[in-house]
């Protein structure tokens, strides 16, 4: 395991430094001069050359993207253009709260997804497990902001039971946990019920049978313990999925997360701003995904690395 | 033929599937008995009925298979009549089953001991630590060396012969009256084959089990088995003590799998051959289901279906050829058959 | 007259075991490990051993399916290894190869005419406008019906797909089948059919066969000489009839004796091992059976005995890789438990 671990680390370093480099290389792909672009329209001569001597675009690429990293390592990624503040103090607050709708959400997700997907997967061809299965495939087809606003408009402005928007209050958690949350709740649901069905029909479901154990048990140990398995890895892509929606989520409920701060910075064209959140929200990625390759493994007794 | 004393009687037992194509009856009018402590194989090629009887005798089946009619008394009671939950009970504790695929049916992420000690969890009310040492105890019995360690160990870790120990000791764990082996060495190479059959023979004289060994293989049914019935298309053909089937067959279908056996041990110039196949499930001959392929076969057997009678003292045949009405001429199943078969 | 076909010298197949921290290879499963033999053109010589004896692996490897790691493969004089891809696929005409399961090795979405089809082509065997003709020959070669030519692989029984593999490779005309436990999985009456119809394709078109095999019935009954392995290695060859009535090396009557025999009456001398076969990744020095002997001694444990016959008791062309031949045989050296 501790093998493992340190292996799967070090398979991440590569991916960390891909990142790096597509977000560096985001000022330089741009159409256009970022200088002139970040300087605004407006801007004379001076004031471009200016700017790009403050972003150090003279300097040969190899130089920019070594003190690109080495900044970041030491926690500076720059100064907004906009506000002036360091990106790191304007990120800081906004990923916190974006991870925590982003976590709520997940949990949400893989806690109705698995009871769903397991009773429709017990109860296969039974009404319920219909009514379930279509249930997710709205789940599926639903965009999520619009979901939202469906949301806003009933359990908010109708009957008046919970916020319109904002973040804090266990009242205001609820609607956008359950915006973001759905679509992965879905999935989740049919990856549940499908590897369940498959795994059930497994030699040793019935090993158990022979050995008198009762059905509950069958199910809930011998079972699900085995189609977890590929339930698992859906959770750590559908994290990715998820934290692109939270953009959107953020936008309906007016919550002042990361993804929302992120579209406002890219419709400023506050580049430091965007490349600073980018990296953070990808490091981020590449650490849930790391997390459930480790529990992947727990759970995986075959897989045999080391 | 009644055995004077027998651990289980299945009578008459029907078990159909129930696909959109209809009706498959997979075993159709099954009877046997095993006599207690004894060994009954029930032989015969895929799609015989083989391993569903075995499911069947559990309470098994899965869907879309059912059990129609019949009756299968085990000391006395009638485990149709079973609740699912009394049925339970039963499984794994008195009634215990291994599988053929050692590879396959043990749980991939439980590590062996507690696939062992959940028997004694569930049958005897055994605190798990209890019941790990009861596991350990099993693990030696099967003779599984380091079996400390073995307790610890997950399927994927042993070998083949190993994983099919460790089956071993969950199905004996609880000390059943019967154990129904389905195809236990088939996945095994010879040299581990052998190890297992000395081992399930060894316990079963030592525990004093009642067996059902069911395989196609006849060799295996030689060296394990009493008594041997042998199944073709969901109904018994033949059944005989062991030594009179080998020396002695009567159905046509004994006789020409015998015949179409190569052997290790004598040189044979050309098999014989059954020619055709075994019939579809869901597309049964109306008379002798064999009749298709039988050099013997005439009009009588293509239209009616023979019952399964005693002949002599030792066999039970279901075959006209042993009938008062045939209609054919004298034959000798054993003698004749590779010239009728050529004609 | 008999001519070597096939000749295989000093054949070693190993596939690396990639681990650690960076994946790098830490060792090798040593499959066949230096292994030599020849097949004559027309006989059939069986290769048995039980799993992961490398009897399969061998074939492969005659075939380049896996890229052998060392050793030399001729067929008719040339040397096959040396060959490159394109001159190789010519080759594959000579040399076929019969599978256990046929399903998974033709296309599902492939009728028979089409599988067939193919394989001509490929090989360009003969002109289209005979095609037709050959196909349905071949049909009723393999003992199917012209008719089921435009059915699907799915729509026949496991005998009759085994019997598609057979079509298909004698499409081309080959001179050597190597037949990878092609009636293992059939049922004992579709075996024997299926046995019986390789046996009468020998005789009319005069095929070679390597015939792999983990069923010593099965070899009995369809070799001229047979092969014995033991993890990687060969540990006997001779004909059939000194291997059934003479086994030399101790594997060899453990093997045999371990076979049930479908006759009570018959019960011999069960010689039963220890243990498992031991992996190939670290196999034991010296002779690779000396862990389960029972009459292994120190020698066998340091030194690797050479195939050889001795002059007494075993006809030419038996050989048997064992230190003590004649002490086991004299009773001079007898079992340990």
């Amino acid at each position: 395991m501790f093998v493992y671990t340190i292996r799967r680390l070090i398979q991440t370093i590569p991916v960390i430094i891909g990142v790096t480099l597509v977000v560096f290389l985001m000022m330089h792909l741009i159409p256009g001069d970022p200088a002139q672009i970040m300087a605004g329209e407006r801007a004379d001569e001076v004031q471009v050359e200016q700017m790009r001597d403050r972003l150090g675009l003279n300097d040969p690429y190899y130089v920019q993207y070594a003190s690109f990293i080495s900044n970041a390592v030491q926690g500076d990624l720059g100064n907004s253009v906009r506000s002036g503040r360091a990106v790191s103090s304007e990120i800081g607050a906004r990923f916190w709260v974006t991870v925590e709708l982003a976590f709520y959400s997940t949990l949400l997700s893989i806690f109705i997804g698995l009871i769903a997907g397991i009773v429709s997967a017990t109860r296969r061809n039974s009404l319920l497990d219909m009514f379930i299965m279509i249930f997710a495939l709205f789940g599926l087809s639903m965009p999520n902001f619009w979901l939202g606003l469906m949301l806003i408009q009933y359990f908010a402005l109708r009957i008046d039971w919970l916020p319109v928007s904002g973040w804090g209050s266990p009242e205001q958690l609820l609607l956008p946990v359950i915006t973001l949350g759905t679509a992965g709740a879905a999935i989740i649901a049919r990856m549940t019920r499908s590897s369940m069905l498959e795994v059930i029909h497994q030699d040793y479901i019935r090993t158990a049978r022979a050995k008198g154990v009762p059905e509950r048990y069958v199910i809930y140990k011998h079972a699900l313990r085995n189609a977890l398995i590929p339930v698992v890895t859906v959770v750590g892509l559908q994290f990715g999925v998820l934290l692109g929606g939270a953009v959107l989520t953020e936008t309906v409920f007016a919550i002042n997360g990361l993804g929302r701060f992120v579209v406002e910075a890219i419709r400023m064209r506050d580049f430091p701003i965007v490349q600073g959140s980018v990296l953070v929200l990808a490091m981020l990625f590449v650490f849930v995904n790391f997390l459930v390759d480790l529990s992947y493994r727990v759970l995986n007794k075959r897989i045999e690395l080391d | 033929m009644e055995n004077p004393k027998s651990i289980i009687k299945v009578e008459e037992l029907q078990t159909s599937f129930y696909t959109h194509k209809g009706e498959i009856k997979a075993v159709d009018g099954v009877s046997f008995d095993v006599p207690s402590g004894k060994t009954l194989g029930i032989v015969g090629e895929s799609g015989s009925g083989k391993s569903i009887t075995s499911l069947s005798i559990m309470r098994l089946l899965e869907d879309p298979g059912k059990i129609k009619g019949g009756k299968i008394t085990f000391n006395g009671e009638d485990l149709l009549a079973k609740s699912e939950s009394n049925m339970r009970t039963i499984r794994g504790n008195r009634i215990s089953m291994i599988f053929q695929e050692p590879m396959t049916s043990l749980n991939p992420v439980f590590t062996i001991g507690d696939q062992i000690a959940e028997s004694y969890m569930i049958h005897e009310g055994l605190s798990k630590k209890q019941a790990l040492r009861k596991a350990l105890g099993m693990l030696e019995l099967v003779g599984i060396p380091s079996p400390k360690d073995r307790l610890k160990a997950y399927p994927h870790e042993l070998s083949g012969g190993m994983r099919q120990r460790a089956m071993i000791a969950i199905a004996l764990a609880c000390n059943p009256e019967l154990l129904i082996a389905d195809e236990p060495t088939t996945a095994l190479d010879v040299t581990i084959q052998a190890q297992i059959l000395r081992l399930i023979n060894g316990l079963q004289e030592e525990l004093g089990m009642s067996m059902m060994l069911i395989t196609h293989d006849l060799g295996v049914v030689a060296e394990t088995c009493d008594y041997v019935a042998v199944m073709y298309a969901g109904k018994i053909v033949e059944y005989a003590d062991v030594d009179t089937l080998f020396k002695s067959p009567k159905h046509p279908y004994t006789v020409g799998l015998l015949q179409s056996l190569p052997r290790h041990d004598i040189d044979q110039d050309e098999l014989n051959v059954i020619k055709g196949m075994v019939p579809r499930p869901d597309d049964l001959p109306e008379g002798c289901r064999f009749a298709p392929r039988c050099p013997f076969a005439t009009r009588l057997c293509e239209e009616k279906l023979p019952s399964l009678d005693d002949i002599d003292d030792k066999n039970q045949v279901r075959c006209w050829i042993y009938n008062d009405q045939w209609d054919g001429p004298e034959v000798n199943v054993k003698d004749d058959y590779r010239t009728a078969q050529s004609d | 007259m008999t001519t070597e076909l096939l000749r295989v010298t000093n054949l070693k197949q190993y596939f690396p075991i990639k681990g650690g921290i960076l994946g790098r290879k830490v060792n090798d499963v040593k499959a066949v490990d230096d292994i030599s033999f020849y097949v004559n053109a027309g006989e059939t010589l069986s290769i048995v051993g039980e799993s992961g004896c490398g009897k399969s692996t061998t074939g492969r490897a005659i075939l380049r399916l896996d890229e052998p790691t060392a050793g030399e493969v001729s067929f008719n004089g040339k040397d096959l290894l040396a060959l490159n891809k394109s001159e190789m696929r010519k080759m594959r005409k000579d040399l076929q190869i019969i599978f256990q399961d046929p399903y998974a090795s033709i296309n599902p979405r492939q009728t028979v005419r089409q599988v067939l089809n193919e394989a001509m082509e490929i090989q360009n065997v003969l002109p289209k406008d005979q095609r037709e003709d050959r196909m349905m020959e071949l049909m009723d070669t393999v003992g199917l019906g012209a008719h089921q030519l435009d059915r699907f692989p799915h729509e026949f029984s496991g005998g009759q797909r085994q019997r598609i593999g057979i079509a298909r490779a004698l499409s081309v005309d080959p001179k050597l089948i190597i037949c990878d436990e092609s009636v293992s999985a059939l049922d004992v009456s579709i075996q024997a059919q299926v046995l019986n119809l390789l046996k009468k394709l020998q005789r009319e078109l005069d095929l070679t066969y390597l015939f792999i095999a983990h069923d010593l019935g099965v070899v009995r009954h369809i070799s001229d000489r047979v092969i014995v392995m033991y993890l990687g290695k060969i540990v006997e060859v001779a004909d059939k009839k000194s291997l059934f009535d003479n086994p030399k090396h101790p594997y060899t009557k453990t093997l045999l004796s371990a076979i049930p025999v479908p006759d009570p009456t018959k019960q011999k001398e069960q010689i039963i091992l220890k243990g498992d076969v031991p992996s190939p990744i670290d196999p034991p020095t010296g002779c690779r059976f000396h862990t389960r002997c029972p009459f292994a001694t120190d020698k066998c444990k340091d030194e690797v005995p050479e195939l050889r016959t001795t002059s007494d008791g075993m006809v030419a062309g038996h050989e048997a890789a064992c230190h003590y031949i004649e002490e086991i045989e004299s009773g001079e050296m007898k079992a340990k438990d």
